[in-house]
């Protein structure tokens, strides 16, 4: 048989291939050839072959049928072979093949041989892939090796000894000895990998940093080392642009973010040298600015002086002033993580960042505008809103939604009158309508309620857009349940704030029917505008077109406006009376909404009060409104208590409900189903997120009744931890409202998060919607939800929760007890 | 820690991959994908960082051949660009001037010069001349052990 081609051959033959097929072509006949080769046990050509086949490799063909041959190359006696097959293992090889565990022995040898080179080799390949196994077993090699004389082997024992402790951290003690002098060393490339495992030790156990902390003394040696990097003079191994070895400035500085934190004493040890690095740093290059970066999480992560927090923050500052796009991107990325802790010192800084609102850089400008919305205050509201505003005009729409979201959350919080508030939300609404999220219609809607004054404002503005534009759903559905509430207003022509308009009811009547038939409309928002045109017939006088209207819908395809329309024709056939307060002496169902109170605390409930729902608080208690869920959410949670005494919870929107009075109400309308009815509005604002939880104190907020039940944490596993905090609906004392307030202290966000819930068969339980299912990462903010728990028999509250989350990637899931509930939740 | 290292050229073919986690071969193939489509739809001037699921990814382009890296969260991108910086040095110092052509034609030998570079992820050695002086020993021990047919 010829000699097998060369390599440089085989890759000047593929690279003439001018098709996908000719290449193939090559390939396959080149494979049969090293297949066959392999099968004649060719020792001089195997290392040829693997190589070919490696290069094969990465055009993306296979070539399992080669681990076996990587093996033969490894336990070679040649230092090419061996060369060749620890590359080919790294390549073809991962933990899956069984293949890989017969590494293991030509590995240990090979960890044991008189050629550095080959020592070499298989340190770095066991501390690039070894498995579990391998690390296990060839443990005791590495410890030795990493005792060695030899900086060359030493270096690379200490990373496979990482890699070792990554996979096995059980083994991380046996390597403690080993570390003893290892930062005495010279050798910088001994000194950088000694950091980094002395880094990755500390990291992983809070005994080892303590340890290194209290008893080997690390602080002082590492500034040591750090200051005869900066102050020596010139060293051309291991300068780079005029910086003494960076890369191990770096590690130190990490590692010594990792000693200070939460440590008094070692930050202030550290204090000086930081000083020192920060302002002594060449900036002009990349090098320089990567270890000021550096320096400056480190300051913010240890408790350091305010002064020296303040010169990072001016670092950073300085970054955002930077041409470079990159240092651009690292400053606000870093001043994002700091803007709530020091807030003031980023505030100086704000102009700066809202100028990077208009940076060309989609990654600047997203991380802009999150800071900038974090920077928001009743101070400057009015600036930055005009500035996020303009953005919210011209960005892309892949911010839009955030951006909406953003403004009216800051709007709500900051808005210095109630006009000026109006007035964003119709600009938001105006600009960027279609992108504005679904669950803000409802909060929007909630939020003009309130605002009484602006009433007629209001709904002519609103009415004035949905005349030139009705394709942005979310505005067509706010300016449709405006128009529905307050168009007695409206053709009244009351309006202070500006020139009122001259409207009549038909017109009014022909946008809100001009809605339901266009194509632009969904059916949700078709919904709305059918719902508005009914609201009117108590406000306006052409009572007969709206029984028209309405009687056409009857007949409807959609089952949803058909049901309404039906509905509705009951009300102005059977129940004529109940549309107005004639002779019923009970609130009428179209009548004007209340208004909703908001208060600083427990949202939900308060909100329920003044709606005039009465839900749990009605004595029977039978009537608790439990939406049923999909069997397999049901399930899950059987699967979860395994038991029968308990009962599955169910999680729920708050189903809406007539803005009505009274347990009589609903049986006088037995017949008639008013499910998903009449006003979708004041019960949903309850399930919605940050707008109305946002600011939640534990307070209590019944000053009547006892006093303040103490929170407590149900459960701290994994960085994730929840608190309970508790509050007494009232007037009935037999629910307990309980507020859950999810953190997350890892540096990784959780996403998914679902928080489930069961309890004995005594309690009953509602789970309201989550503010969000996304715990941000080290304490940026929380996810609450509410719970109300029914305990008519006085019972001690006991609860099984069952909480999922993906984290890093990987899903978690996690079942516990809670029974430490203080005993004034449930007497 | 980085947890891969992979050169691709401007029409997305890939010249080198470095894996410094377990990953199963399906799903390298499409981490590979992943990283040429986002990295080469990047405009001109953008920045040279990206989001990618929990990772930080780090992009250069070097004449024809884009040197990207996928890094744990806490790591420092602009270090990351050093890093990439310096095995372009140490390929050049090798080969002399170093293009696409010679990383195709001898990309065992690139891989032999990261494996002096970095391990594990990590940086072993921050020194340019001993990483060149421990590849010209390996090859000079190569060249020596090898019999008088050459690969």
């Amino acid at each position: 048989m010829p000699a097998p081609i060369r390599l440089r051959e085989l890759i000047r033959t593929i690279r003439t291939a001018r098709t996908q097929a000719e290449e193939r072509e090559m390939i396959q006949k080149e494979c049969a050839a090293i297949r066959s080769s392999f099968r004649e046990e060719d020792n001089t050509y195997r290392c040829r072959n693997v190589a070919k086949l490696l290069y094969m490799h990465m055009l993306g063909y296979p070539a399992h049928f080669g681990q076996l041959e990587c093996l033969k190359l490894i336990a070679s006696q040649k230092f090419t072979d061996k060369r060749i097959g620890y590359l080919g293992a790294m390549l073809l090889l991962d933990e899956r093949q069984d293949v890989h565990l017969l590494m293991t022995n030509c590995i240990k040898n090979d960890l044991n041989h008189s050629t550095q080179y080959v020592q070499g080799l298989a340190l770095c390949t066991l501390g690039c892939m070894g498995s579990s196994e391998m690390c296990r077993d060839l443990a005791g090699e590495v410890e030795k090796l990493l005792k060695t004389s030899n900086s060359y082997l030493r270096k690379k024992a200490a990373l496979c000894a990482v890699h070792v402790i990554r996979k096995v951290p059980e083994l991380m003690e046996m390597f403690l000895p080993a570390t003893k002098n290892l930062l005495s060393e010279k050798n910088h490339g001994v000194l950088h990998t000694s950091v980094v495992l002395l880094t990755e030790m500390c990291e992983r156990s809070p005994d080892m940093l303590l340890h290194f902390r209290k008893v080997c003394l690390l602080v002082p040696q590492l500034v040591r080392i750090l200051k005869n990097l900066i102050m020596s003079g010139y060293s051309p191994e291991h300068d780079v642009s005029g910086i003494s070895d960076p890369f191990l400035q770096v590690r130190i500085l990490r590692l010594l973010r990792i000693l200070g934190r939460s440590d008094d004493d070692s930050s202030e040890a550290m204090n000086d040298i930081l000083a020192q690095v920060a302002t002594n740093t060449e900036t002009s290059k990349n090098v320089g600015n990567a270890i000021l970066y550096e320096t400056v999480l480190t300051i913010m992560d240890i408790k350091s002086e305010s002064g020296l927090r303040v010169l990072a923050i001016n670092i950073l500052g300085r970054f955002l002033l930077n041409n470079d796009k990159n240092i651009r991107y690292v400053a606000l990325t870093s001043l994002l993580k700091t803007v709530q802790t020091d807030h003031n010192a980023v505030q100086r800084h704000r102009s700066t960042i809202v100028d990077c609102l208009k940076d060309l850089d989609v990654s600047i400008k997203r991380r802009a505008m999150e800071l900038s919305f974090a920077l928001v205050n009743g101070n400057n509201i009015r600036g930055m809103m005009k500035e996020l505003l303009y953005f919210l005009d011209s960005c892309d729409p892949e911010f839009k939604a955030d951006c909406a979201s953003g403004v009216f959350l800051a709007a709500e919080k900051y808005a210095p009158s109630k006009r000026w508030h109006i007035d964003t939300i119709m600009r938001v609404l105006t600009t960027a309508g279609s992108y504005v999220r679904d669950d803000s219609v409802p909060n929007l809607i909630q939020l003009i309620t309130n605002s009484v004054e602006m009433h007629a404002y209001t709904v002519q503005r609103l009415y004035k857009a949905l005349l030139d534009d009705i394709s942005q759903q979310p505005l067509v559905q706010v300016s449709s349940w405006c128009i529905g509430e307050y168009g007695d207003l409206l053709v009244s022509g009351q309006c202070e704030e500006e020139e009122p308009i001259q409207v009549t009811e038909d017109e009014v009547l022909d946008v809100l029917e001009g809605l339901l038939v266009s194509n632009l409309s969904t059916p949700v928002t078709r919904g709305y505008s059918l719902t508005a045109i009914m609201k009117l017939s108590t406000r306006f006088s052409s009572i007969n077109r709206i029984k028209k209207v309405v009687s056409i819908y009857g007949s409807s395809i959609d089952v949803e406006l058909q049901q309404r329309a039906v509905e509705y024709n009951a009300l102005f056939k059977k129940y004529d009376h109940m549309r107005n307060d004639w002779y019923f002496p009970l609130p009428a169902l179209l009548e004007r909404m209340p208004i909703m109170e908001k208060t600083a605390s427990n949202g939900p409930t308060e909100i329920m009060q003044t709606n005039g729902e009465t839900e749990p608080s009605v004595p029977d208690t039978k009537h608790l409104p439990l939406v049923t869920q999909p069997a397999n959410q049901a399930n899950d949670l059987l699967d979860l208590l395994g038991g029968n005494d308990v009962v599955p919870v169910i999680q729920t929107t708050l189903p809406t409900k007539p803005a009505s009075a009274g347990g009589e109400l609903l049986d006088l309308l037995g017949d008639l189903s008013l499910s998903g009815g009449l006003a979708p509005a004041p019960s949903v604002p309850v399930s919605q997120p940050p707008f109305l939880l946002d600011g939640l104190s534990s307070q209590p907020l019944f000053n009547d009744t006892s006093a303040a039940i103490p929170p407590m944490t149900a459960y701290s596993k994994n960085g994730l931890k929840i608190e309970f905090t508790f509050e007494r609906a009232n007037p009935n004392p037999n629910i307990a409202v309980i507020t859950i307030h999810a953190t997350n202290t890892t540096e990784a966000d959780m996403t998914e998060f679902v928080f489930q819930a069961a309890v004995p068969k005594t309690f009953q339980l509602q789970l309201l919607s989550p503010s969000s299912n996304i715990v941000p990462a080290l304490n940026q903010g929380s996810v609450t939800q509410v719970i109300r728990v029914l305990n008519p028999q006085k019972q001690q509250l006991r609860m099984r929760v069952k909480l999922t989350y993906t984290h890093k990637g990987s899903p978690v899931q996690d079942l516990a007890e809670v029974n430490n509930f203080p005993p004034q939740s449930w007497q | 820690m980085m947890h891969f290292l992979l050169l691709f050229s401007r029409q997305g073919k890939l010249r080198l991959q470095k894996w410094f986690t377990p990953i199963p071969e399906r799903e390298k193939k499409k981490i590979v994908r992943d990283m040429t489509t986002m990295v080469l739809g990047r405009k001109p001037r953008s920045c040279n960082f990206l989001h990618w699921k929990d990772l930080k990814i780090v992009y250069k382009k070097y004449a024809s051949l884009y040197f990207c890296c996928g890094l744990d969260a806490e790591e420092n991108e602009l270090l990351a660009l050093e890093v990439l910086h310096r095995y372009v040095e140490l390929l050049d110092k090798y080969f002399g001037n170093v293009c696409e052509l010679d990383i195709i034609f001898n990309f065992e030998k690139a891989y032999f010069i990261l494996d002096e570079f970095l391990l594990g992820g990590e940086v072993q050695e921050t020194s340019k001349q001993v990483v060149s002086r421990s590849i010209e020993a390996s090859d000079m021990l190569q060249e020596v052990s090898e019999r008088p047919c050459s690969r």
